[in-house]
């Protein structure tokens, strides 16, 4: 616990890494389970919090099935629905999706589910990109508080929160440890 | 979210000179995003949309301003072409009520080429809008030389350390110029090939070579940058002869082998095949004038994204 006059900031670990393989190992059955394997299925992660876990999941199901899955990455910072409201415009990051999706089954793959913005402007993203014949949502954190009517498909945890607080998902490829971590009030 | 932290420090584009390190980096960096939405089918993000883009060009131009046209149109924003000849100004608006009048008709981005050095300064001073030069006299062209950097970058992974070439008509030449600030800024080994009448005294840095001869100029270069040649200079006495010219400082087969042999060849367009290059050279797989072509949109479509990120900042 950290204070800084009379505001405390709390952080609790929510997931270990244990808990986050677990987790991780279970969506990708799910995803299996409901698509009936992995034909005509893509993965694409949502920068920057969904492309370490696509990768994640596409390995899993890999082990799981013993057949590639194609994984790519959206960047859907251009298509936010609230640039004009921001002091700062959002960095643009890589967009790689280097295989058709138009007729295919898009899981899209994010690290937190919040408001359920950012999963519309990746949806636009994808229908300029392509005319999926499905899309499917999988996050690992669902935190509630939706702004907009979307849900996910495949949710590794869900966890009530208040709007205040934040919930960060490391991947040891970055942070160097897997954890998700909640901070707040 | 929310991890963004780099931004422009000004509303506008009026020379590579004012712009730092990290902020040309950030425009390439993100011409990379934006490139993408270029290989799509669908070559449109919604991002700027009800924005309001002005072309107002001073000098003719077809290829400058149909990049910024598209650039402006595949962010979904409304674009104006004001194609001066025509208009007010040979009524005798002064150049500031012709630009506030545009910006009163709500454009947030003012696209300025001039004959006038300077130009787009005196615009910026008093327009909210951003001004973006495209060229002002023989002074600067900031987004040409942001895109040869880009295409650059694009086939060597990197500009630092790289040795680049930029060869014929420095004096007049706001390309010349842009790029020498921006490359130097990015840690290239910039050197100036071409006559001497067209390559001033003073004006640079000592340590940018100058050299007289392309056959000493060009050994173990990475780019070959080269200029166009305005038929003007020749009539004006800057060199004699288009044969000559070509005799001495054209690029041809033999001239580009004394570069690296994976060097590569950029012109900033429209060549005069047969002058400062020879067709084997300009269609060969060491050029890349139709990557700057296409990069250039990207390029600016990075442009109007940051002024607009740059706007809203306050």
């Amino acid at each position: 616990m950290q204070g800084e006059g009379s505001f405390y900031v709390m952080t609790k670990e929510l997931l270990d890494s244990t808990d986050m393989e677990r987790t991780i190992t279970r969506m990708a059955h799910e995803i299996l389970e409901k698509n009936r394997g992995v034909e005509g299925l893509c993965l694409v992660g949502i920068q920057r919090g969904g492309v370490h876990l696509s990768k994640r999941l596409a390995e899993r199901i890999k082990s799981i099935e013993g057949r590639d899955v194609p994984v790519g990455m959206l960047d859907i910072a251009l298509y936010r629905d609230d640039l004009n409201i921001r002091k700062e415009y959002p960095a643009v990051r890589k967009t790689d999706i280097p295989f058709e999706i138009t007729g295919k089954v898009v899981v899209l793959v994010d690290d937190v589910l919040f408001t359920g913005r950012s999963i519309r402007a990746a949806m636009d993203a994808l229908m300029d990109i392509g005319r999926p014949a499905r899309i499917e949502l999988a996050v690992l954190i669902d935190r509630g508080h939706r702004e907009l009517p979307v849900r996910a498909d495949f949710v590794g945890k869900s966890v009530p929160t208040s709007v205040g607080e934040t919930v960060n998902v490391e991947f040891s490829e970055e942070a160097g440890v897997d954890r998700v971590v909640l901070t707040g009030k | 979210m929310g991890e963004t932290g780099r931004q422009l420090r000004s509303k506008d584009i009026v020379g590579i000179k004012d712009l730092s390190r990290e902020e040309i980096e950030l425009i390439l960096d993100t011409a990379v995003g934006f490139k993408d939405v270029l290989r799509r089918d669908i070559k449109k993000v919604p991002t700027l949309r009800g924005k309001t883009v002005v072309n107002l060009f001073f000098e003719p131009s077809t290829r400058t301003r149909t990049s910024f046209e598209l650039a402006a149109k595949r962010l979904s924003t409304d674009v104006i072409n004001f194609s001066v000849s025509a208009s007010s100004v040979v009524k005798g608006e002064s150049l500031i009520d012709t630009a506030t009048a545009i910006q009163a008709l709500g454009a947030d981005v003012v696209i300025i080429r001039h004959s006038s050095s300077g130009v787009p300064h005196l615009l910026a001073d008093h327009l909210n809008a951003s001004v973006i030069n495209a060229g002002d006299g023989i002074n600067e062209h900031p987004t040409q030389a942001l895109l040869d950097a880009f295409t650059i970058m694009e086939r060597f992974g990197g500009i630092s350390g790289l040795s680049i070439a930029i060869v014929g008509d420095i004096l007049h030449s706001r390309v010349a110029k842009s790029n020498i600030y921006c490359l130097r800024t990015l840690g290239a080994d910039v050197r100036l090939i071409g006559p001497p009448t067209l390559i001033p005294e003073g004006l640079f840095d000592p340590d940018i070579e100058v050299f007289h001869s392309m056959e000493e100029g060009l050994g173990d270069v990475d780019v070959v940058m080269m200029l166009r040649i305005q038929m003007e200079r020749q009539d004006t006495g800057f060199f004699p002869t288009t044969d000559e010219y070509f005799r001495l400082w054209g690029l041809t087969r033999e001239r580009l082998a004394l570069a690296r042999p994976d060097a590569v060849v950029m012109h900033p367009g429209p060549m005069n095949r047969g002058i400062e290059i020879v067709s084997d050279v300009a269609d060969s797989p060491q050029s890349v004038i139709l990557d700057q072509v296409t990069n250039g949109i990207a390029v600016r479509m990075a442009v109007l994204y940051l002024l607009s990120g740059a706007r809203s900042g306050g």
